[in-house]
């Protein structure tokens, strides 16, 4: 049965306010090299960070430096070798009805209209077709797209696509939401409306967002901190608190406030690409 | 407004036939080619509507439809059955790669003696042949299409929970559905040439027999006539398959399109 998930869990009032803890997470890539030889690769080595429960979380990072693979761990798509990850005081899980992810290049099933789509995770939970038809007019309505429903994904422009996956993943309502650069693939006007777009749906209910970008504009706007990665193998080289006022709007981009903290992590990511390194290259590692 | 654009069409895409027929027509009477050897167009059209009247047209096409349905319908069933297992699991597919390629390579006709050794010179050994030509295209696109499934709408489904019979049914299917679709009408045309290599060799019966035994008592018109039948049996039975392919796969040619 659909059910809104009750995020608090009596009996464990400390640990609730930590949304995902992980702990000496490490994982090491096999792969070939130009020799045919095998190399490892170390992506993630004493990976720590803590998520809190509802806090907008950015992690920014150099290329390949392991953002994605952490990320497709809490999504329960990649393993790892050692460490621990665990989702509201539970170790993680492989299956799970309680998280979402939206991907850079949208993931919407083609041969499925626009409502369709957003339909799949009801489906997937039995949700009775005439409560899927109304979460999902609802969903897509929160996203401005009511008049698209019956459109096919081609039909639609990149920017829309995306909307179309965030209310995707709005329709069932998890409790904590990875996004794996969202809106890398749109250009620069659209990727500010949805940035601007994304800011007014999480302020509705303050979900726990992990969300990884390139951006550091970006990662700034919207978060509550910014975990700066160090270059691979990855760890948390330093955590900022962006302190700035909220709800926030396209203003605060010309505030004083805005630029230092820009700048400082400017300059903190700076050092980080810097920094030599053994590889180059394979982003999405 | 409509059905004179469709005309035109029709016409155009014509014009490379009717061309073929007008030459066809035009050499064996004006002696440039022997009439006994290459009966002209209508000649050919005299014998169809012979054969017709008299009943063996009909009896020879339903005959050969017959094994070529049989056929098809077998291959396709074990054919998709197989791809989609074997392009699920990866690794399997790796182990008969190499066995599946030399079984592709491995023509039909060369197998048919073994095939009559083994199964006789019936019904059998004709379904088993027409079965082979047809089932590889079918099988290897099925795995190939079930490969090519981008994975980032796997794990979009499985990041909402999905089971893994929910992956296989609504999204592995659905988007491996147009490489199997081409499978499956590759196969159909492999079917037809399968059919007239079985009927030459030990029947006596089916269009193919008929173009064999007219060539064989010397009835040139009507070899012909045979000869136009199984091109029309071809392309109506690949009508029909691309017919429901696009029933299926709507969405994919919206997609080329508006792109």
């Amino acid at each position: 049965m659909y059910q809104r998930y009750p995020s608090l869990r009596l009996g464990s009032v400390f640990a609730m306010s930590i949304k995902v803890h992980a702990r000496d997470v490490s994982r090491t890539f096999h792969l070939r090299n130009d020799q045919g030889r095998n190399v490892a690769l170390p992506v993630l080595d004493g990976f720590n960070l803590d998520i809190r429960e509802g806090e907008f979380l950015s992690l920014l990072g150099p290329s390949g430096c392991g953002k994605s693979t952490f990320l497709n761990m809490l999504a329960g798509f990649e393993d790892f070798d050692s460490g621990e990850i665990q989702v509201d005081g539970e170790p993680l899980k492989k299956q799970d009805f309680n998280r979402g992810m939206v991907f850079q290049s949208y993931a919407l099933l083609p041969w499925r209209t626009v409502r369709s789509n957003l339909e799949i995770a009801l489906e997937i939970r039995h949700v009775p077709r005439a409560e899927r038809h109304k979460i999902a007019r609802y969903s897509l309505g929160r996203v401005g797209l009511t008049p698209f429903a019956n459109q096919y994904p081609h039909q639609l422009s990149g920017g829309m696509r995306q909307r179309v996956a965030i209310a995707r993943v709005l329709a069932y309502n998890p409790s904590l939401l990875l996004m794996d650069e969202p809106f890398g693939a749109l250009d620069a006007q659209t990727r500010e409306d949805l940035q601007l777009e994304l800011l007014r749906i999480w302020e509705d209910d303050k979900k726990t967002i992990l969300f990884v970008t390139h951006s550091i504009d970006e990662a700034v706007l919207l978060s509550d901190r910014v975990a700066i990665m160090s270059a691979r193998p990855g760890t948390i080289s330093e955590i900022i608190n962006i302190d700035l006022p909220r709800p926030r709007n396209e203003d605060i981009r010309g505030s004083a406030e805005f630029a230092r903290i820009r700048q400082y992590a400017w300059h903190r990511l700076k050092h980080e690409v810097t920094r030599p390194n053994e590889f180059n290259g394979g982003e999405g590692i | 407004m409509v059905v004179s654009k469709k005309l035109v069409d029709l016409t155009s895409r014509s014009t490379g036939l009717l061309a073929f027929l007008v030459l066809w027509e035009i050499t064996p009477r004006l002696g440039w080619v022997k009439p006994t050897y290459i009966t002209p167009p209508t000649g050919v059209a005299r014998a169809l509507w012979h054969l017709a009247c008299t009943g063996e047209l009909w009896k020879h096409t339903a005959i050969s439809l017959q094994r070529v349905l049989i056929s098809l319908a077998l291959s396709t069933a074990v054919g998709v059955l197989f791809g989609l297992f074997i392009g699920y699991f990866r690794r399997v597919e790796r182990n008969l790669d190499l066995l599946f390629q030399a079984f592709r390579q491995m023509s039909a006709f060369a197998l048919f003696p073994v095939f009559i050794l083994l199964f006789g010179l019936g019904e059998l050994s004709k379904t088993i042949i027409i079965f082979w030509a047809s089932l590889w295209p079918i099988l290897l696109n099925t795995s190939t299409g079930v490969r090519n499934v981008d994975r980032v709408l796997i794990r979009s489904t499985q990041s909402m929970g999905a089971s893994k019979a929910y992956i296989f049914l609504h999204v592995i299917l659905p988007a491996a559905a147009p490489e199997i679709f081409t499978g499956i009408r590759l196969g159909g045309s492999y079917c037809v040439m399968a059919v007239v290599a079985a009927e030459m060799i030990g029947a006596l019966s089916g269009l193919g027999w008929l173009v064999i035994y007219s060539q064989d008592t010397f009835n040139i018109p009507d070899m012909y006539a045979g000869i136009v039948g199984l091109a029309i049996l071809g392309m109506g039975l690949n009508y029909v398959l691309s017919w429901i392919e696009n029933r299926f796969t709507r969405w994919r040619q919206n997609v080329y399109a508006g792109e």
